[in-house]
């Protein structure tokens, strides 16, 4: 590449980063400004301030921001894993097995993924109130497995294919049985699949907003972005948007860190060496 | 150690093909056996049903005496090589080698007691504690062959292990895997279509042809005595040269001249039209070069030379000859079943490295009378086999391999 290609490269890189990045930045110094500052115009803060995010973690707004806090991670954390483990046996069967009906399995998960939510949630509301699942963990848990599985049984299942299938067979003949190959040779070897498609689950469950609203009324089940909404101001004409700057950027942080933690793992090809390269 | 029994052996696959067709083999306990054939012949299909990776449709399939037909592979204590090494990437070579004991649940210290002899016996000892993506390709086929040795399997089963090496490494590794053999005097199944390790490896060779076995023999019977056209092109590199041929009295009129059969042959051959003869290139030679005292065992004939090739050690000449239609299309159908290239009506013809034949010229050419074989273009049968002569080539490679077996336990009764 020669020296202006490079630089030109250079340039759109940052102009594209600049483009992602600039909400996000946007939302970090609201936060960081005081209620008196919000309408100054100004992109910097003229002097830093922590009070919205003593108003969400201790202050008025923590009752409210705190156990949605807890909520949200319990129940993406448990749906998660829940999505992952029957995703992996599912994606298994796809790859590896010859059944009737596998078409049928995959055009269904596609098409509950792509089924608008809004059409299902009153429904769903009314179920679940009259079944005692309204405003509890698990009612939230069924419906984000909904969201996660498609997306989970689609992606490990392509992981599941790339692995040859040779390791298997060979566990089998160095006296495995199908269920021993498949946890000490294909799990392990499909680790960065699962984790891959883990985070992109729990990022899926962590956004959701309607279900969150819809299905629950109290801080016995509220996941963040739900309790976000439903901030107020000290008194009406106080409008709370540094505190929804401030919680964003709280519920912004795992998700960051999840990627960062992980990313080796989603990038190392594990099965290199396995075959002839 | 167990012989193997195959019997009757069917393939079907779903849409009916029969990949592997009524085929019987009888493989003897020690024994290194060769499955080879152009691709698609039903080798590889075979071995896997030998190990249990694929249903048997009909037949018997009897392993140490006991049929295994409904076996798991696991059952079997079979141990595998497979083509691309098939080894496990997130475990160490140690742990890779170790796997199947781990699976068997060895105690520790045996466990490392196994995989160090084994290790030291492919010369991995310093490589134990690395992963096999870090590995050179002679190197993992090296585990993979580990992992094949460190249990006491029925028998070893290779399914193509050298076709991923580069030509130097695989010769190295064909005399390793033959040492190793001898050495255990373990029954093995080779699969390959190359014909050198075919020739080199096995003490019998099973050549296939659409799921059908053409014939079982040591690789000298089947050099010398091929039972059809098909072994007879398959076997040999380069390949026998196949030559239309009329029968006159006790005489052959081919385009390279009158052969000359003893009356064995001339008797077998009587009685049809049209005949293909197969001369190898090495019962060719430069007839200025031949003795005088062999001179008068074979004819002499002139040709033009089309193209030469020097290797240092051997020369090879081409000689473009005239064929009938029906043979072309013979000997067409023939290579393209070989895999081979389409066979121009060329012969090619290998004389001494010395001689000063030059290209585009015409030369004299001796050609050996005595080893020639005709075959019937319309069924592909040899018409000169001698089954006997053959038969009793295979008895005499089977002599040197019992012998050598019983070298082996014997010399390890006594280290023991």
């Amino acid at each position: 590449m020669s020296r202006r290609e490079k630089i030109w490269w250079w340039l759109g890189g940052a102009l594209i980063v600049v483009y992602c990045l600039f909400p996000i930045a946007w939302i970090v110094s609201l936060s960081l400004k005081a209620p008196s500052d919000l309408n100054t115009g100004g992109f910097l803060p003229s002097a830093l301030s922590w009070e919205n995010y003593d108003l969400i973690l201790s202050g008025g707004a923590s009752d409210l921001f705190l156990p949605a806090l807890r909520n949200s991670f319990g129940i993406c954390l448990i749906a998660t894993a829940i999505s992952c483990l029957l995703a992996m046996f599912a994606a298994y069967a796809i790859a590896r097995l010859d059944f009737p009906g596998k078409k049928v399995i995959l055009s269904t998960a596609l098409i509950v993924a792509i089924f608008p939510i809004i059409s299902i949630v009153t429904p769903l509301f009314n179920l679940w109130r009259n079944i005692g699942l309204y405003d509890t963990w698990p009612g939230l848990i069924i419906p984000y497995l909904s969201l996660t599985l498609p997306i989970s049984i689609w992606t490990m299942s392509a992981f599941f294919r790339e692995i040859p299938w040779e390791m298997e067979q060979a566990a089998q003949v160095d006296g495995a049985t199908t269920w021993q190959a498949f946890r000490k040779v294909i799990v392990p070897l499909a680790a960065p699949g699962v984790f891959t498609t883990a985070i992109i689950a729990f990022f899926i469950a962590w956004n959701d907003f309607l279900y969150g609203i819809s299905l629950t009324s109290t801080s016995a089940a509220r996941p963040v972005p739900a309790a976000i909404g439903l901030f107020s101001g000290e008194s009406q004409f106080v409008e709370p948007t540094g505190a929804i700057a401030a919680a964003a950027v709280v519920v912004t942080i795992p998700v960051i860190l999840l990627v960062l933690l992980f990313q080796r793992r989603i990038v190392a090809g594990l099965t290199n060496g396995a075959v002839k390269g | 150690m167990a012989s193997i029994e195959i019997k009757n052996i069917v393939k079907q696959y779903g849409d009916g093909f029969p990949a592997v067709n009524d085929v019987s083999l009888d493989i003897a306990d020690g024994e290194f056996m060769i499955l080879v054939g152009p691709s698609g012949c039903g080798k590889s299909t075979l071995l896997r049903m030998i190990v249990g990776l694929e249903d048997i449709t009909s037949g018997d399939m009897i392993i140490g005496g006991k049929k295994v037909n409904d076996l798991a592979p696991r059952d079997r204590n079979l141990s595998m090589v497979f083509q691309n090494y098939a080894l496990y990437p997130h475990m160490t070579v140690f742990e890779n080698i170790a796997f199947p004991l781990r699976l068997a649940k060895m105690p520790d210290d045996e466990v490392r007691r196994r995989v160090t002899e084994a290790s030291d016996v492919l010369e991995l000892k310093d490589h134990l504690e690395r992963k096999p993506a870090n590995l050179s390709g002679g190197q993992r086929q090296r585990v993979a062959m580990g992992r094949a040795i460190v249990r006491q399997a029925e028998a070893f089963l290779f399914d193509e292990p050298l076709s991923n090496l580069d030509a130097k490494l695989r010769g190295q590794m064909r005399t390793e895997i033959s040492r190793l053999q001898r050495r255990l005097g373990i029954t093995t199944v080779y699969v390959t279509h190359d014909q050198t390790e075919a020739m080199t490896l096995g003490d019998r060779v099973c050549v296939l042809r659409k799921g059908k076995i053409q014939q079982v023999a040591s690789p000298r019977e089947l050099y010398e005595q091929p039972v059809n056209l098909f072994v007879a092109g398959f076997i040999g590199s380069p390949p026998m040269n196949f030559l239309p041929a009329t029968p006159k009295g006790d005489r052959l009129e081919t385009p390279f001249g009158e052969i000359v059969l003893d009356q064995k042959r001339a008797a077998a051959v009587a009685g049809h039209d049209l005949l293909l003869v197969g001369i190898r290139p090495e019962y060719f030679e430069d007839a200025s070069l031949v003795d005088e005292a062999k001179r008068p065992l074979g004819s002499v004939f002139t040709a033009r030379v089309d193209v030469t090739e020097w290797l240092g050690d051997s020369q090879f000449a081409y000689i473009p000859y005239e064929a009938p239609e029906s043979i072309q299309t013979h000997l067409r159908e023939l290579s393209r079943e070989l895999d081979a290239e389409e066979l121009r009506t060329q012969a090619i013809v290998s004389i001494d490295s010395t001689s000063r034949i030059r290209e585009g010229r015409e030369a004299q050419f001796w050609l050996d009378s005595r080893k020639v074989h005709v075959f019937d273009p319309e069924t592909g049968d040899n018409l000169t086999r001698d089954a006997e002569a053959g038969a009793e080539l295979t008895r005499m490679a089977t002599q040197d391999r019992v012998e050598q077996i019983e070298e082996v336990r014997a010399a390890s009764v006594g280290a023991a």
